[in-house]
């Protein structure tokens, strides 16, 4: 015969912490990624635009030159 | 004879997530959010929406981080006083040396993300928020001085600016112009609030006006500090973060501030008492709008301005 398992005020509190500081960390986790896309393809579309913009001025100072 | 009894004892290390969380002052830190986010959306540069987010976080940590080393230091008047002592340390449920270490961790990591989601003004400023609010209000002038409201206050009136900070990385007059009117409000609102609570600072020895000047004192210095802060918070009206809408708004609470202020200072003891602190707490409660009702102010002329509407031109 097995007595029914009763759960102490002391376990509740743990598994609270417990679960807490794994959804934080998750989450946290989930932050970082997305903050890190964000910021690369700010600096990938930024430098697009640098070389884009390069790129024109080049093809802009040719064709004044063969003129 | 072996000893099979089982300590059910609730001992300093099996406190709750929520204990953890109450270390961190959730409704100081709710007005940390709340300014910083203003701060923020009122900037003239816009900021990634996730970007935003994570900054308004750390902010908020940093906020909550020097939350809990207040606890820390505080913990003895936290004893003493009814208002605290539900709080985890004097309660028992988290230790001195733990809070001191979250703190702290909290303190350098809140500082260090913001740097990455945001820049090095608004990470230099929330550390600076961090260590004035530990070391030179909690540390320094809370024991030291009556007028701890009156310089602490500042460390509640960075988050704005740091919230300015995210968005364009520096500093202006009118994120100068949000901390003045956070420093200014702090001492009328904290020293309404001494008025009622006169008993729990006595007890715990902290030199409130109330204590060392008299509560007469007081009164005037709530009335003075109260006609100081009018034209600062109607001013910003004529600034970038002001239109008709702020404008229309602050007269209103400044004038019904001021009426507050003036009722207090005509009161004597013997009338406030008699009537349990009526207008103290009505203008300490008040005191609570007259914030939020500005920076309300402020959010909502950044959005009319979004679409061209609202402004002064």
């Amino acid at each position: 015969m097995s007595l029914p398992r009763v759960e102490h005020e002391l376990h509740n509190r743990r598994k609270s912490r417990n679960v807490g500081l794994g959804l934080v960390l998750g989450s946290f986790v989930l932050l970082v990624m997305g903050m890190t896309y964000v910021k690369l393809t700010a600096q990938n579309a930024a430098a697009a635009a640098a070389f884009e913009a390069k790129q024109a001025a080049e093809q802009a100072s040719q064709t004044g030159a063969s003129d | 004879m072996s000893d099979t009894s089982i300590n059910t004892q609730l001992t300093t290390g099996d406190a709750s997530f929520g204990d953890y969380f109450s270390l961190l002052k959730p409704r100081v830190m709710s007005l940390v959010v709340f300014t910083a986010l203003v701060g923020l959306l009122a900037a003239p540069q816009p900021v990634h929406p996730l970007l935003a987010f994570a900054s308004i976080l750390f902010i908020a940590i940093g906020g909550g981080a020097s939350g809990a080393l207040n606890m820390w230091w505080d913990a003895d008047i936290d004893r003493i006083m009814k208002r605290t002592q539900s709080r985890p340390i004097p309660a028992g449920r988290i230790s001195e040396q733990e809070t001191f270490a979250f703190g702290v961790f909290l303190s350098v990591f809140a500082v260090i993300m913001l740097a990455l989601a945001a820049n090095w003004v608004a990470a230099g400023l929330l550390a600076f928020t961090i260590f004035f609010y530990v070391v030179v209000y909690t540390m320094w002038l809370k024991r030291w001085t009556p007028q701890n409201i009156v310089i602490g206050g500042a460390a509640g009136a960075f988050p704005p600016m740091i919230g300015w900070a995210v968005a364009t990385g520096g500093i202006s007059v009118e994120s100068v112009l949000m901390f003045t009117i956070i420093f200014m409000w702090t001492p009328p609102h904290f020293w309404a609030l001494a008025l009622f609570m006169k008993s729990d600072y006595r007890d715990a020895g902290v030199p409130m006006l109330t204590v060392t000047h008299g509560r007469k004192a007081t009164r005037r210095h709530i009335l003075v500090y109260t006609i100081l802060l009018a034209p600062i918070a109607i001013g910003a009206a004529f600034t970038a973060i002001g239109g008709p809408v702020y404008l229309a708004v602050s007269v209103l609470l400044n004038l019904v501030f001021l009426k507050g202020a003036f009722d207090i200072w005509r009161r004597d003891e013997a009338t406030a008492e008699a009537d349990d602190y009526k207008v103290e707490k009505k203008v300490f409660y008040f005191s609570l709008l007259y914030l939020f009702g500005h920076f309300l102010a402020i959010l909502a002329q950044a959005v009319l301005g979004a679409y061209e509407f609202g402004g002064w031109s």
